[in-house]
Parts: C-alpha cells; structure tokens; sequence
C-alpha cells in the first residue's frame, strides 16, 4: 500500500512539473496559430477552433524578421562549424587517449561554463570591436561557439567512448591507418551521435540572445531582434515569435534524449 | 607464412613491466600458446606483436623482416579480439571482406575469399545478416573468417573462446584446431586456460609476470614444469609440492617426509643432505589399501567422485594431497591407505628458487635464473 501512495505521488509530482511546461507551450503553439481577435480574446479559447496564419505572416511580414531570421541559421550553421570542427576531435581524443591532465582538460572545458556570457559579452564586444568583427555574424557565430564548445566536446567524447576500441584496433590489424578506421569504422557507427550533438549546437546557437544582443546593432539575429521589439510589438508578433524560437529546441530535445543522458555517465553500447 | 621472433622485448605500463625482457621464437606454421594467469602480460605480448602496443625495448621479427616499428597494417598479421570485434554496422559478408577491400583486391578475388572463409566456418547462409542479428558464437566465427580471409602470414588470437558458454567452447575448440591445422598459418594464441593451451598447442608458452617461465610441448610442461609455478598452474589438480630432505647414506637414496620415507632413484644422489621440494602429479601416485615396501601411509580426507576417477585429497604427516584413483576405490574417509610413487614420476625442485632441478649441482642456496634452466628434456625454454 505504501509503495503504491508513493508512486501516485510520483506520478501526481511528475504530472505537475510536466503541466508546468506544457501549458505554457500549448497556449503559446495556440496563439501563434490563431486569428487576431482570438490573440486579443478573453476569456482565452482552451481548445483550438479558428485555426490561422494570421499571426505567423503579421510576424514574418514584420520589418526585419526574414533578414534576421536569415542571420540566425547563418550564425548557428558557422556555430555549428566551428563547434563540430574543434569538438569532435577534442571529444575523441578525451575518449580515447589517456593523455597528462586528461582531467584537468575536462574539468577546464566545463570550467568556461562558470563565467557566465553576461560578463565575458562587454571585454568580448570590445575585443570585437578592436579586430572589427562587431555587429558581424561571424563575432556572433565565436561567441556562440565558444559556448556551444563545451557540449560539443562532452557529448561527442561520450559517443565516441561508447565505441569499443577493439573494433578500431580490429580495422588497424585489417589494413586501416588509425585515420582511416576511425573514418570506415568509428564515424558511421558515432553517426547518430554526432548528428545529435550537431542539433545541439545548433540549438543553443539558435537560442541564444544575450551575446547577440550585445555583440550587434544592425546585424541582429532572431532572438536579439524579437527581444529589442519585443515591448513595442502586439501580442501576435509575441506569440508568433515565441512559437518560432521554441519550436526547434522541443523537437532537439526529442531526437536527443539518449545522448544527453549518455553524457552524465550512462555510457550505453 | 612466417616465423616470429622476440628479442628481450619489453613493454612497461607506468613502473610496472607488463612484459619484461621476452625473448621467444615461434616457427613458420607453428601453433604456439601463450599461457598464464591474467594479468601475466600474455595478451600485453600478443599486442606488441600485433603493433598495438609500441615496445619500450627489445625487437620483434616478422618473416625475417624487422617489425619493431611497422604500423599493424603493414606486419601481415591478422587478429582475432576477445570481444570478436565484429564491426556492427556492416554485414557479415563485407565484415569477412573488410581486410580484403583494404588490399584492393579485385571483386573476383574478393568474393572467392570471403566464399571459401565462410565455407570453412559454416557461416555461409548468414553473409547477408548484420552481427547483431547472431549469436555470440555466430560472431566468433564471424571473426575468425574475417582474419583468416586476409590469408595473413601470422594469426593472432586472443582468448577467442573465453566469451563462449562451456559446452560452445569446447565444441569449438576441437573445430579451431582443425581449422588451424588446415590452414598451417603461423598462430599465436592467448589464454588463461589451461585446458584450451594444452589440447590446441604445438607449444605452450607459460608466462608469469611478463616472463616467459617455460616453452615446451604440452606434454613436457604437464609432466615436467619448469618450476613450482607452473606445475602449481597447469593441471586439475595442480601438481603437489611436498617438502623433503635427501637422504643417501651409502643405502639408496631416500626422501624424508614429513609423513614417511620415499624411495627414490640412483640420480638422486647427488641431492644427498639437500632440502628440495618434490612435485608429484595427482595420477603418478598409486593408492593401495594394504601396506608395501616403500609405500608412505596417509590418512584419507575427502573423496571426490568425477565419474572417470576419484580425486583423494589425503594427508600424510604434514602435507595434503590430490590423488586421483580408479573410479571403484571408495577408501572411508580417515581410514588408512599407502602411497606408492615411482620415483621417475617426481620432479624435484628448488626449494630456494622453485625452480625445478634435474641434476643436483643446480640446487643452490644462490639465487638461480629460473629462465636459464632447462628442462631435462633438452627442450630449450626461451633462448637468451
């Protein structure tokens, strides 16, 4: 009986974090797809009736939303280059090789998480400005990737440490260089690994607002642009905006799950 | 084909010397297997060959050619993995054709190969499956087709069955044998049991921490080990050791017991006021239930019926030990019976060293090589 009562609060606790975030959400998904006398409407509709575009096209045909949107995949996509390009190796050396201050490396890369973007943004911008790569979407992709480094690396060393070396070792003793095992034999099998890892990256690029914000003036991407109109715009224009910036983090999270899990130590083969 | 040769090669993990100062050839088509406890650097040497480890000293010859320093792709050799290896995202055809495409052999060539791999290993109707769709034992022969399809010139195994259930690895062991025989590929073969080294071998090569203690035939390292640690590893039971003062005044020389008085042979002379250990296998001695002429009297502790035989564990005087007698002789646990044991069936060892001694002037109170001693069949252990 006891363990029984116990689940239910379980369940009941479990119920009510979920609410938390998935009502939120829903009215958002709601208002974005909705006309706009149902944005303005009170008491709120609950289930969706008039189903529109209006919202989502008052938003796209908004001044700037297209050439920021534009800016944003660009920005991720440099983000994503630049993360991959220096995490992926990184992350296979950690799994692989016991090299000195092996631990002292992890412990570094997690270590750039403790200065928080709010402070490093003003030296960042003002470094910006001295090479004059401020207000650019290259100084925001470095900056984006600078943040997204760490869980590039991390994630990546956890798909590549779930790898069995054996089989690395195998394709050596069959006629591969180390670099081509890993190419034939380590990348097709860390492949969904890697693809989730890059969908990270993207999203966290995607996201982010406040190095954004501070890094550009004209040059904004998405979330910096939303955010500076954000008190002057109508309530569609909001929900809309806010749909659009969430909408791919939820489907990330989905296709990712496993590998995040993987990364706080549930190495699964 | 291809003979291999260590020369005192050396591979230290940190201070620990996993392998320390090898030196062992192994002929072209020979069947060699490295035995011993885990943790004995067996599969540490088996990797220095193979190119996975870099040797911290010493050189290692492949057909002649010096290997020390070639990459694993570059040494002709093929290797089977503990783990089998099986590469999950391919099938088990381009699985057994991996070596081969590597080659750039042609198509043809390749097809031809990998059919007659498959062939040997019975892996035939399951080409067109991915590993996981197999069992563990499918895989095995997965990875034993892969590295035999390559035609190397050396084949590395390393504890290939132990990830087999018993029944499986016994089955598979009399298979791989004939499959090795037929090959007559040049095969280096890692295991700790010693079942598997004594039954697939030419020779065995007993390795303790990363020494080579003895090679030889499995014949001659069962009946006469090199020392006190391979004849205490190698056998079910392992030898007994039982320690004894040589007597020989003017009489035939004896052995003192703690439990009684052995006779032993004219060669024991020399031993005479000696303390050495005497290593005496649990079938070379003879149990009587009635008292003889040079029999020693032990009291019966436990009887273990196995079918085949009977596995005593007696005492006598202050030392235990395991015979093994016909499967009728029942002897009542603490009644009497005699042990009768040829003297040409006991080993003498080195009570100092352990290592074993087939002519007294070896017994020294001095620190003795157990490397540098030859067994007194001739047969080299590991030359120097």
């Amino acid at each position: 009986m006891r363990t029984a009562a116990i689940g239910t609060v379980k369940y009941a606790f479990a119920i009510l974090l979920a609410l938390w975030v998935i009502v939120p959400i829903y009215f958002i998904t709601l208002a974005a797809f909705s006309t706009e006398e149902a944005v303005y409407a009170y008491p709120k509709q609950l289930v969706p009736r008039d189903m529109s575009t209006d919202t989502m096209r008052f938003f796209l045909d908004s001044e700037g939303v297209v050439p920021s949107l534009q800016r944003s995949i660009l920005v991720a996509l440099l983000t994503l280059v630049i993360a991959l390009g220096l995490g992926v190796p990184a992350g296979y050396a950690l799994a692989r090789f016991a090299f000195r201050g092996a631990d002292t490396f992890r412990l570094g890369i997690v270590a750039t998480r403790a200065f928080p973007i709010v402070i490093l943004s003003i030296p960042l911008a003002v470094i910006f400005l001295r090479w004059g790569i401020d207000d650019t979407v290259y100084g925001v992709a470095i900056a984006h990737a600078a943040l997204a480094l760490p869980f590039a690396v991390l994630v990546t060393s956890s798909v590549f440490a779930g790898i069995s070396v054996e089989l690395e070792e195998a394709a050596m003793t069959l006629g591969c260089n180390r670099f081509s095992a890993i190419v034939r034999i380590v990348l097709p099998l860390a492949l969904p690994g890697l693809a989730a890892a890059a969908i990270f990256v993207f999203i966290i690029s995607w996201n982010e607002v406040f190095a954004a914000a501070i890094l550009t003036l004209e040059e904004r991407t998405l979330p910096a642009q939303i955010l500076t109109l954000l008190n002057a715009s109508p309530l569609p224009f909001k929900f809309a905006g806010g749909f659009f910036l969430l909408a791919p983090s939820l489907l990330v999270i989905l296709v990712i799950r496993k590998y995040l899990f993987n990364m706080w130590g549930r190495v699964v083969k | 084909m291809a003979e291999v040769r260590f020369q005192s090669v050396r591979k230290t993990f940190g201070k620990v010397a996993a392998v320390d100062d090898v030196d062992l050839e192994i002929a072209d088509g020979e069947f060699v297997v490295l035995l011993g406890p885990s943790g004995c650097g067996k599969t540490t040497l088996l990797r220095c060959l193979a190119g996975l480890e870099k040797v911290d000293g010493g050189k290692v010859e492949i057909g002649g050619r010096n290997a020390t320093d070639l990459p694993p792709r570059r040494r002709r050799i093929a290797m089977v993995f503990q783990s089998y290896a099986v590469f999950p995202h391919m099938k088990v055809y381009d699985n057994v054709a991996f070596g081969l495409k590597m080659q750039r052999e042609s198509k043809a060539t390749i097809k031809e190969r990998v059919g007659s791999a498959a062939s040997l290993l019975h892996i035939e109707d399951y080409l067109d499956r991915y590993p996981s769709q197999l069992s563990g034992g499918q895989r095995q022969r997965v990875a034993v087709a892969r590295a035999i399809a390559t035609k190397a010139d050396v084949l590395l195994m390393d504890e290939p069955l132990s990830n087999l259930d018993a029944l499986l690895r016994m089955e598979m062991r009399a298979e791989l044998k004939a499959l090795l025989q037929k090959l007559d590929a040049t095969t280096i073969y890692v295991t700790h049991d010693q079942v598997e080294a004594l039954s697939m071998g030419d020779r065995i090569a007993v390795m303790n921490s990363g020494r080579i203690v003895q090679v030889d035939n499995p014949l001659a390292v069962y009946d006469q080990p090199a020392d006190i640690f391979v004849g205490g590893f190698i056998g079910t039971p392992p030898m007994n050791f039982v320690a004894a003062q040589v007597i020989a005044n003017g009489a035939a020389p004896t052995a003192q017991l703690s439990g009684g008085t052995l006779p032993l042979g004219e060669d024991a002379r020399p031993l005479a006021g000696k303390d050495v250990v005497l290593g005496i296998r649990a079938e070379s001695i003879n149990v009587q239930t009635t008292p003889g002429d040079g029999m020693i009297r032990a009291s019966v502790v436990v009887v273990e019926p196995l079918g085949s035989h009977n596995l005593l564990t007696v005492r006598t005087g202050d030392d235990m030990l395991k015979v093994s007698t016909p499967p009728n002789l029942f002897p009542a646990p603490e009644s009497d019976v005699w042990l009768q044991i040829a003297p040409e069936r006991i080993r003498w060892m080195d009570a100092v060293t352990g290592a074993a001694v087939s002519d007294a002037s070896e017994v020294t109170p001095s620190r003795v090589d157990v490397l540098t001693r030859a067994p007194d069949t001739g047969a080299a252990p590991a030359p120097s």
